[in-house]
């Protein structure tokens, strides 16, 4: 069966038509050309499909297209505006956090979900909020580096506007 | 397929009555891996997420009400809850990484009916109850009696989990769990063990319990574990006779995870460890 949704992606009102058992993160790809989201495992291991949704971080592969009907949605093409990336992206590129890169687009939104509700985390609250997202390149270490230089830089820029 | 997602109870009640193909979900995280590993997906599956009595989450004189679907991520974000039940919390904020907490509900968790299941034991050692409708009306089951075996429930065709039931604590009484698995986060459980133990004044045992996850087709209740314990102060003898029930309480299988033996000792362990957890919390509690 195909139905419609109507929803907001980042930032946009947008509607598509989906088969009804399509996922979240095929109706991005597929129907929305949105291929930032990447798909590593889609049973909720990897991470690399992570979506906020009404801000809260989901795996894409998880959620049916169908049920984000009404929802606010944010990927991450959501996270730069025209001109700028967004201080994470920016952190990840300056503390070269990634190598293959196909985990990154899941890591950046978990990173936005964690600075979002904390500017302010330790490198344990970090570990914590990307333990969902694997990288089989990295080794960690320069993600929660970059995160934590993001987290510093978004606390700098607040005090300054 | 054909996704629903109704607004009311009785609207899901109505679709499942009139699609015996029909099939309720929450968060959808064992629905959707299982059906990437090949399972069909049902004609129509009734999305339950939109149901505001299936996400409630509620606390009165009476006690608690649970929505079968809500999240763990708001069970865990509750922090009455998490004063009054820190075992079932901690055993919720077990499952999966924070994208998998968004998501997975306690009814899902419960009628996936997979012996591993975290929040199992914590649910069957605080004798919380399922409110389960249908067509036919409501009906409340002690929670020990929901889950039959590995993927089975006792629910009819076209029951469901409305919510779930738990008192408030007495004073002085207070729940742990504890599980173990080969890597510290993100895996499932070898052993899972919950407790629930209840203390006087000076600090001795009134009344104590165990249940057990991931050791045998269904969670497993430990027998003896009062009698052993009522009026010690949990002293090392006492909890090495628990420990000692615990191991022969188990009926595990070998696996890749685990081999009986090791399941049988683990079980032991967290028994003794997950005891004195829960008897600490208790003495802190007035
Ligand atoms: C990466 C990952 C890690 C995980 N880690 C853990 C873990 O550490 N511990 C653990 O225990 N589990 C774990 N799980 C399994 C899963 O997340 C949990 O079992 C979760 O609680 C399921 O809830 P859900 O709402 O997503 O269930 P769903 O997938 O929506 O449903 C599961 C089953 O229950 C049935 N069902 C759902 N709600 C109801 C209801 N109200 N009434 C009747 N039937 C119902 C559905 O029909 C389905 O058969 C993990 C899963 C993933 C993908
Ligand atoms: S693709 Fe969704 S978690 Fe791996
Ligand atoms: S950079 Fe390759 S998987 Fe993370």
């Amino acid at each position: 069966m195909r139905s419609h949704v109507t929803c907001t992606i980042n930032g946009d009102e947008v509607e598509f038509l989906v088969d009804d058992r399509q996922t979240l993160l095929d109706a991005l790809r597929d129907e929305l050309q949105l291929t930032g989201t990447k798909e590593g495992c889609a049973t909720g291991d990897c991470g690399a499909c992570s979506v906020l949704i009404d801000g809260r971080l989901n795996c894409s592969c998880l959620v049916f297209a169908r049920e984000v009907e009404g929802a606010d949605v944010l990927t991450v093409e959501g996270l730069a505006d025209a001109d700028h990336l967004h201080p994470i992206q920016h952190a990840f590129l300056e503390g070269a956090a990634l190598q293959c890169g196909i985990c990154t687009p899941g890591l950046l939104v978990a990173a936005k979900a964690l600075l979002d509700r904390n500017l302010k985390p330790t490198e344990e609250e970090v570990r914590y909020a990307i333990a969902g997202n694997l990288c089989r390149c990295t080794g960690y270490d320069k993600v929660v580096r970059s995160i934590l230089d993001a987290a510093a830089e978004m606390r700098d820029s607040a005090v300054v506007s | 397929m054909m996704y629903t997602a109704p607004v009311t109870v009785d609207e899901a009640c109505q679709l499942l009555a009139s699609n015996s193909a029909a099939k309720v979900f929450a968060g959808a995280t064992d629905l959707l891996p299982q059906a990437q590993a090949g399972r069909r997906l049902e004609d129509v599956l009734v999305d339950l997420k939109r149901i505001p009595r299936l996400m409630n989450l509620e606390v009165d004189d009476q006690g608690w009400t649970i929505g079968a679907a809500a999240s763990a991520a708001r069970l865990a974000e509750h922090s009455q809850l998490r004063s009054e039940y820190p075992g079932l919390v901690e055993a919720v904020a077990l499952i999966g990484s924070d994208q998998i907490q968004n998501r997975a509900s306690l009814g899902g968790n419960l009628c996936n009916a997979s012996p591993a299941a975290d929040s199992g034991p914590s649910m069957v050692v605080n004798e919380a109850r399922a409110v389960i409708v249908s067509t036919a009306g409501f009906r409340t089951i002690p929670i020990a009696d929901l889950v039959r075996g590995p993927g089975e429930t006792s629910l009819e065709p076209g029951e469901f989990v409305a919510e779930f039931q738990l008192d408030r604590p007495a004073a002085r009484r207070a729940d742990a769990y504890l599980r173990f698995t080969p890597r510290t986060e993100m895996d499932i459980a070898v052993v899972g063990a919950a407790a629930r133990v209840a203390v006087d004044d000076a600090g001795r045992c009134t009344d104590a319990a165990v249940v057990l996850g991931a050791v045998a087709p269904t969670t497993v209740r430990v027998g003896g574990i009062a009698e052993e314990l009522v009026g010690s102060t949990f002293d090392e003898e006492a909890l090495a006779r628990c420990a000692a029930l615990s191991s022969e309480a188990c009926r595990p299988i070998d696996d890749k995870r685990g081999t009986k033996e090791f399941r049988r000792h683990i079980a032991g362990v967290l028994t003794t460890r997950v005891l004195r957890l829960a008897a600490e919390r208790a003495s802190e509690q007035r």
